[in-house]
């Protein structure tokens, strides 16, 4: 067996008892990534030089018998809009495209100081406004499970990159859906854990209350194992939580036995794939196989979400982006007449289509007139779907929905319009809007033999009940041990 | 079209955008695609329902204001477009 198609547990294990050599291990993953990116696409940037560096001085550290950490010398992916020190971050933008931060996402920092090796940038939807990776201004991520298709998005690289072993284990960040979705097209875990447990310190805002750090793995207990490492209170991070640390991997136990499993039958309605369906139905029989208990329960509001959280994601969004305005750092057109043509020129240069839309649209809800009926109503709408998971959450300890409504679609199938697009993300985005920790993981495939994500979704720090749950259905489905033919 | 043309275009200078006619035609139809969308939420009585700004029961969060090293002026200008003397470099701004 190659050692890039190990789990993240096992490399890590095999370092520390010197099985192999951290060397070694990245001699793997780049030969693997020489071999399929240029298939694949998925990365912006790769870090060689500083990762043989890197790996040199763990070694060293290592051979001395010193502690090189929980994930020392493993190489791991992270999504493009992370900043990394010394390391071009560029959201996948030409308003960044030369953009190289001059210090590390808190994130980053733990995983360096818990020994991970940084190998590339992945590539994204632009700004992480989108569901496929196609907006991105850099390239055109592929499925590896299919090259005709999308990857999902928007943190479709690092979903990629997982998926065809270009990486152990890689970071996205979900706002409306964009590590559990593309998780979903790509068959691997995408965890989303709750508003607040990891510091969002270094990670380029897109909208402020819903955006989350989380990782993609290839194993449960693998989003476990990065958890333990990049959670945690950042004074950096004023909405981070101050919280006792967890040792997630505790939460890694093979049973469910009454548990309860809550079934939102009023919002899996209409719209959803027929091989989803069945996927979903039969995870929920196997829950049940294994002991847990089905409860049906009520989402009443949550059909709400999709509407809520365009108008509330993009009036963020108008207000976060505003700071792109070609002066002190990011892209500057190169003709203007004076100080405002500079912002004009830069600014309509600088972003792709997608998100200047969406810059308007939050323009728009924001704008006086308009405020009370979208922006204002939009926020009273989220608190209603809020009270709605504490309600149902007073029934259940977790909730099954599907990841996405469909699996992996076309290059161009959505693109043209909008609102299709966005209807991707209608089981995802009700999460982000309660702030709440969920998980996608494999469960199924469909009759073309792409891959079906299903999700848990567990109240506020609950993460070690979501990774519990999860786990014991990964290791009663056999869906996680595919891997795409590529 | 729930958005007017007018609209894309006063919202466009909102947001220090250029939009080409072809732009402000696909743009019209779009948002008006969306903000009908969007316009469901009408439908729900939130009457009473108090606004939900942050997820987080937090109030503002302070640190004691203390003197700090901060990042270096050449490593911050190196990101800086245009750069003089030290300092980011911007057209003329008073006449």
């Amino acid at each position: 067996m190659d050692l890039y198609s190990l789990t993240l547990t096992d490399i890590a294990k095999k370092i520390k008892d010197k099985e192999v050599s951290i060397k070694e291990v990245l001699d793997s993953v780049y030969s693997r990534i020489e071999e399929v990116e240029p298939k694949v696409d998925a990365y912006i940037t790769l870090t060689q030089s500083q990762a043989y560096e890197r790996a040199e001085k763990l070694q060293q550290k290592l051979d001395n018998n010193e502690d090189i950490g929980i994930l020392g010398g493993v190489p791991i992916a992270i999504k493009d809009n992370i900043c990394t020190k010394g390391v071009k971050t560029t959201c996948a933008s030409r308003m960044l495209e030369n953009y190289t931060p001059i210090y590390d996402a808190t994130v980053i920092k733990k995983l360096e100081d818990a020994g991970a090796i940084v190998i590339g940038k992945t590539n994204m939807d632009e700004f992480a406004m989108g569901s496929s990776t196609e907006t991105s201004y850099i390239k055109k991520t592929k499925n590896p499970w299919d090259l005709t298709r999308v990857p999902g998005g928007s943190s479709g690289g690092s979903a990629a990159v997982v998926s065809s072993d270009m990486a152990f284990a890689a970071l996205g960040s979900d706002t409306g859906g964009s590590i559990r979705q593309p998780a979903s097209y790509c068959s691997v875990v995408g965890l989303k854990p709750t508003y607040g447990l990891i510091s969002r310190f270094g990670l380029i805002a897109f909208a402020s209350s819903l955006d989350q750090i989380g990782p993609f793995t290839k194993t449960v207990e693998d989003a476990a194992l990065m958890l333990n490492v990049i959670s945690g209170h950042d004074k950096m991070d004023t909405t981070s939580a101050n919280l006792e640390k967890v040792d997630y991997l505790k939460a890694i136990v093979n049973d469910v036995k009454g548990k309860v499993i809550g079934i939102p039958t009023d919002f899996i309605t209409d719209g959803i794939n027929k091989d989803v369906r069945e996927a979903y139905d039969k995870a929920i029989d196997t829950l049940k196989n294994v002991g847990a208990k089905i409860q049906e329960i009520k989402l009443e509001y949550a059909k709400y979400s999709l509407a809520t959280y365009y108008i509330i994601a993009t009036a963020e969004a108008s207000s976060n982006l505003g700071r792109y305005d070609g002066i002190r750092y990011g892209y500057r057109a190169k003709d203007f007449e004076d100080l405002d043509d500079l912002y004009y020129k830069s600014r309509t240069e600088g972003f792709g289509a997608e998100v200047k839309r969406r810059i308007m649209l939050g323009t728009y809800v924001l704008s006086s007139g308009y405020y009370d009926a979208y922006y204002k109503r939009a926020q009273q709408v989220r608190t209603l779907i809020i009270e709605n998971f504490k309600e149902a959450f007073k029934l259940c300890d977790s909730i099954l929905i599907p990841t996405a409504p469909n699996t992996a679609f076309k290059f161009g199938e959505k693109s043209e319009n909008p609102l299709e697009m966005y209807l991707e993300d209608i089981y995802t985005v009700p999460v982000n809007i309660a702030g709440l920790p969920a998980i996608s993981i494999p469960g199924g495939f469909d009759s073309e033999n792409m891959p079906i994500g299903i999700q848990f979704i567990a109240n506020s720090f609950e993460e070690e009940k979501l990774l519990n749950i999860a786990y014991t259905f990964e290791q009663n489905t056999d869906y996680y041990k595919n891997k795409p033919n590529i | 079209m729930s958005v007017s043309k007018e609209e894309v275009k006063h919202i466009a200078v909102l947001s220090k955008l250029q939009l080409t006619d072809q732009e402000l035609e696909k743009y019209t139809s779009d948002l008006s695609n969306i903000v009908d969308f969007a316009n469901e939420l009408s439908n729900v009585d939130v009457d009473g329902t108090k606004p939900t700004a942050h997820i987080l029961d937090i109030k503002n969060v302070f640190r004691k204001d203390e003197v700090q090293p901060s990042y270096d002026r050449e490593e911050i200008l190196k990101n800086a477009p245009s750069k003089d003397a030290g300092c980011v470099s911007v057209p003329k701004v008073v006449e």
